[in-house]
Formats: C-alpha cells, structure tokens, sequence
C-alpha cells in the first residue's frame, strides 16, 4: 500500500467527480457530501505523503510500472508533498466556503472543482514534462469553466481573454516540449537533466527550448510582460473560485523552480534566469501601484497575489537552498492569506448591500468576527510583526542580504510592502469604519457555519505559521536541501546504473 | 521534404499569430486553431521524417519515432476539447454583449 501513496493525492479528486457525475440524480447535497469527503480524503493522503516523503529519499511511482525514462513516473520529493498538501488544505476550504451556496449558481461545479484539484496534485507530483502539460491543460480547462460559474459578462469576457492567452501558452508549450524532444530524445526531467550534460547535443537549441519552457511557466505565474491577465481574471471569478486559483500561480513558480534545480543546475545552464530577478523585482512594484488604485477589495487581493508571485520569483535567479527555503515558507502563508481575502470580500460584500466589497464609506454591518480575521490576514499580507507575512519576508530578505542585487530587492521588497500596508489600511478603514449612519443596514443573512469555518481555516495558518515557523521553516529548510541535490532526484527516478541507459543516434 | 514541413509550420503559424492579434472573436479562435496545427506538426517533425516506415520497431527494418505521433495525438485532443470551449465561450459574450469584440463594453 506505501508504494501507492504517490497516486492517492491525484486518484481521489479524479473518482470523486466520477462519482459525482454519476451522482447528479440525487441532488446537490450527493454531490457536495462526495466532494467533502473527497477534499477530507485528499488531506490525510497528503499528510501521509508528506510523512513517507520527509524520510528523506525521492518516492517514485512509475505509471504501469514501465521504468523512466521509457515510462511516466511520478516522483515525490519534499517540495512536492508540502505543495500536495497545501493544496489538499487549500481547496477542502475552498470546497467549504462553496458548498455554502456558491455551487448552485451553475451547472456542474462539484465535478470541476475536483478536476482542477485532480490537475494541480499531478502538475505537482509528476516527473515527466509531457505529463506535466496534461496535467497543466487538466487544471486550465477545469479553471476555464470555474472561472465563468455564476455567469455574467464581467466573468465572460475575463474568461474570453484567460482562455485565449492560456491557450497561446500551451502552443509556446508544446513547441519547448518538442524542441527538446527533438534535441535530447527525452522527456523525462530526470534525463533531460542527464543529457544537456552530454556533449552531442545541439547546445543552442536546448538552451532555446529551455528559455520557451521557462518563458511558458513565466505565463502562469504571471511575471511582468506576461502578468497582465491575473487582476482582471482573479477579480471576476467567484470568491471560492478566486480562492481555489491563488495555487495556480504557485504552480508556475515551482515548476521553475524544478526545472532550475533538477535539470539546469547540473548542466550549469542557470545563468539565462539570472534575468528574471529585475522583471520579478518589476512585478513586485507594479503589483503595489496597482494594489493602491484598486476600486473593490478582490481587485486589491488579486494585486496582492501578483506581487507575491513576483517576490517569489526573485528566488529562481539565486539557486541556493537558503533562497529557495525561505521562498517556500513565503510561498505557505502568502497563499493561504490572499485565498482568506477573496473569502472576506464576497462575506463583507453581502453586508453592504450594492456598494459590495467597493472600498467606499457604506451603510453600518455588525460583524466583528470578518473584521478580526481582515486585520489578522491584512498585517500578515502587509508584512507586519508578529504574523507569518513578516518572517517569510524576513527570511527571504536576509537569505538575497549576500545576492549581488541585494540592495534593490531590499528597497523594492520594503517599498512595495509599505504600498501595500497604505492600501490595506485604507480598504480595510473603508470597508469597516468609515460608516454612513444615515442609509439604511443591509438585510445580509447570519454568517453560515460552512463560510465562517472556511475562512477561519484559511485565518489560522497567517498565526499558526508565526507559532510553528521553527518546525515549518525547518521543513522548507530540508525540502530546498533536497531540491539542490538533483543527483540523488536524478538516481531515484533513473535507477543507479543510469550511464548504461542505451540510446539510438539520431541524425 | 524538410524545406516543405518547415514552411507549412512557419505560414500557419505567421498566419494564426497575424489572426489571433485581430480583436474578433471569430479571428481569434481561427488564428489559435492554425496555431494549434502549425504545433502539431512541429511536434510531428521532432521524431525525425520519415517516409514509409512503420512506427514499429523490427528486427533491422527502418522505423519511425512513435513516442511524437502519441504527443501529437494527446495535444490534438487537449487542443480540440480547449477550441470547443473557446467557441462556446465566443457565442455566449456575443449573446450577452452583442458584439463580438474581444473588449465588447455591452449593454450592462
């Protein structure tokens, strides 16, 4: 059974919207019982996974048991149980908060929703780059439908422009996939590792083909010139949508962040993303400018989901695992505050009535309990002590103090931080004090169980990742270890005799 | 052979992008659907040409690379199923703007 494990996290969110098509008949309340169950299943597998794989060795799963790099494996390293279980988190919240209602807004949303967590466990767990972009197009297609649930024009045509530039990304894709397939006769991580090292290849060409597959999660992660789509989209989706999508940007991020230190490091073909600090440094501000003019509170949230993928993707350009160990603690807690945020905009939004969650004085609402979470999830967006905001950017600052570039990403990572404290604090002052007395309060129904436990759950992480930030910040600290050891990924997934591996010239 | 195969990839693809800039959702999904074969094919032509060889592997007989046409044919469908949605997505702006405008403000 342990050597199964591997799989649990992508087959349980597969069979529970199998289940729920084939639940449709029996109402809403199969389909959300199936997928609860689901999301509850999918965490204790994670945490299972993130148990066997803290051991310390690489777990392989090779897919019908036909051996890599002939067959699709997955491997599961430390990194890539902490993502699996930070989306099991993720979404069983999301999952929550929309069984609350959301769901009946359209057709079909409980098997969906299961489907992009089905496509987000695999982007993370899967060892082979082809696998990868199936899993990548499972959770896009998924996301497409996801993002236009609920209907309207604003939803329509943000999904309009979401989906056309996502899909000239899979293009950009697949012609990287097969450039290198063309040049290295593999794809499988672990050898293109191994054969950008051999002195045949056509250099140029693998170096181009590995630039359009970073320029490719560059797009997904939203990265300045490519980063323009994310306000716009993440504003118009649904709140527990919304909330669902702040794990897709991460999943750009890490897949560079796996591409940079399995296959590239050994090669010594790093110094081409030595380009993408100043753009992510570019991110970070231009998310900070936009965060201040934004009009709604999900606006501000989706600005503050860009400039954290952009101070994220600061930590490519210095492989070192102090780097990369303080990025994947940022990397925890920025997604659970941002996923909280876009739940506090839609619960606050019902209280005010048609000013929604439009940062503007409003009629007076009675709830202490949002306002709390707001300020708790707000000073650890901001950055401030003592919350989880503030350590991740502590530990990353000191982690880029020795960086070559180390001055400008100090004074552009404060500078944005106080940007977005002044417009959090001004949202925040507007949405929960700045009361106009004389218009009559909003008829809003009491905070439902299922939402209020959601948005505690997605709360809690910005204090319980301060409380515990010696065991999680150790974990990050073991998981970038193993992340700069691609030999030991690379001997794992190929075997020990790896050098005997026959392969046929091709002209 | 490799001078035809080249151009064919690089018209269809002048061609979608030069489409998929026009601001029309019509042109917009022509131009990703020859993007989408100006793909195919590229990914086709990574397992090396080859004319008449089965893509079995035999004893001594010439063959050809089997592991592009599988990619190809998993990209065909993914791409298929993604237009679909795209054109669906195109008539249900046009029916709630009126306008088949990428930026259509609509009637609101």
């Amino acid at each position: 059974m342990t050597q199964h494990a591997a799989i649990l996290p992508i087959l349980i969110p597969f069979a529970a919207a199998l289940l729920q098509l084939a639940a449709k008949g029996y109402g809403i309340s199969a389909q959300r019982t199936i997928g609860l169950i689901g999301a509850l299943l999918g965490v204790l597998a994670a945490v299972w996974l993130l148990q066997l794989a803290d051991a310390g060795s690489v777990l392989v799963y090779a897919l019908g048991d036909w051996q890599a790099p002939f067959g699709i494996v997955l491997a599961v390293d430390r990194l890539a149980a902490m993502m699996t279980l930070l989306t099991a988190l993720l979404s069983a919240s999301a999952l929550l908060y929309a069984s609350a209602g959301f769901d009946e807004r359209g057709r079909h949303f409980h098997p969906l929703f299961q489907l992009q967590v089905f496509g987000l466990q695999g982007a993370f767990l899967t060892g082979d780059l082809f696998n990868l972009f199936v899993f990548f197009e499972v959770m896009l297609l998924a996301s497409y439908v996801l993002l236009a649930h609920g209907g309207g024009l604003a939803r329509t045509r943000a999904g309009l422009a979401y989906v056309a530039l996502n899909l000239a990304g899979s293009a950009l894709f697949l012609i990287a996939l097969g450039l290198l397939y063309g040049t290295l006769g593999t794809l499988n991580l672990a050898d293109v590792a191994q054969r950008l090292q051999a002195p045949e290849i056509d250099a140029a060409l693998a170096r181009l083909a590995c630039a359009l597959l970073v320029a490719v999660f560059a797009l997904k992660a939203a990265l300045l010139p490519l980063s323009f789509w994310l306000p716009h989209a993440y504003a118009a989706a649904g709140a527990p949508v919304a909330a669902l999508f702040v794990i897709m940007t991460k999943v750009g991020i890490v897949s560079i962040l796996r591409v940079q230190a399995i296959a590239f490091a050994p090669a010594g073909a790093t110094a081409d993303l030595l380009g993408l600090a100043p753009l992510a440094l570019a991110t970070v501000l231009f998310a900070a400018l936009g965060a201040l003019a934004a009009p709604r509170l999900r606006d501000l949230t989706a600005w503050l989901v860009l400039g954290s993928a952009g101070t994220l993707l600061v930590a490519p350009a210095f492989p070192q695992a102090m780097v990369s160990a303080a990025a994947l603690y940022y990397l925890l807690q920025s997604t659970f505050v941002a996923a909280t945020l876009f739940l506090l905009a839609e619960a606050v939004g019902v209280r005010r009535g048609a000013l929604a969650d439009a940062l503007h004085s409003g009629p007076a609402f009675h709830a202490p309990w949002l306002a709390l979470a707001f300020l708790l999830v707000a000073a650890s967006a901001a950055g401030m002590p003592p919350f989880a905001g503030f350590l991740g950017k502590l530990m990353l600052l000191s982690a880029l103090r020795d960086s070559d570039l180390a001055a400008a990403i100090w004074f552009v990572l404060l500078l944005a931080g106080l940007l977005m404290m002044l417009a959090l604090a001004r949202g925040g002052a507007r949405l929960f004090w700045a009361r106009k007395p004389d218009l009559p309060p909003v008829a809003a129904p009491a905070l439902n169980w299922r939402r209020a436990t959601a948005i505690a759950l997605l709360a809690a992480p910005a204090v319980l990742l301060a409380l515990f930030a010696r065991p999680v910040s150790d974990y990050a600290a073991r998981a970038a270890a193993q992340l700069h050891d691609p030999q030991a990924y690379i001997a794992a997934v190929l075997g020990a005799e790896h050098a005997d591996i026959q392969r046929e010239t091709r002209p | 052979m490799e001078a035809l195969l080249a151009s064919a990839i690089g018209i269809l693809s002048a061609c979608g992008i030069f489409l998929i800039l026009r601001a029309r959702t019509f042109s917009l999904v022509l131009g990703l659907t020859l993007l989408s074969y100006a793909v195919n094919m590229f990914l086709f032509a990574s397992g090396r040409l080859q004319m008449d060889a089965p893509p079995l592997i035999r004893n001594g007989a010439i063959y050809t690379d089997p592991l592009p046409q599988a990619l190809v044919l998993t990209a065909i469908v993914i791409g298929f199923g993604m237009t679909a949605y795209l054109v669906m997505l195109a008539l249900r702006a046009l029916a709630e703007s009126g306008d088949d405008h990428v930026d259509a403000k609509g009637k609101l």
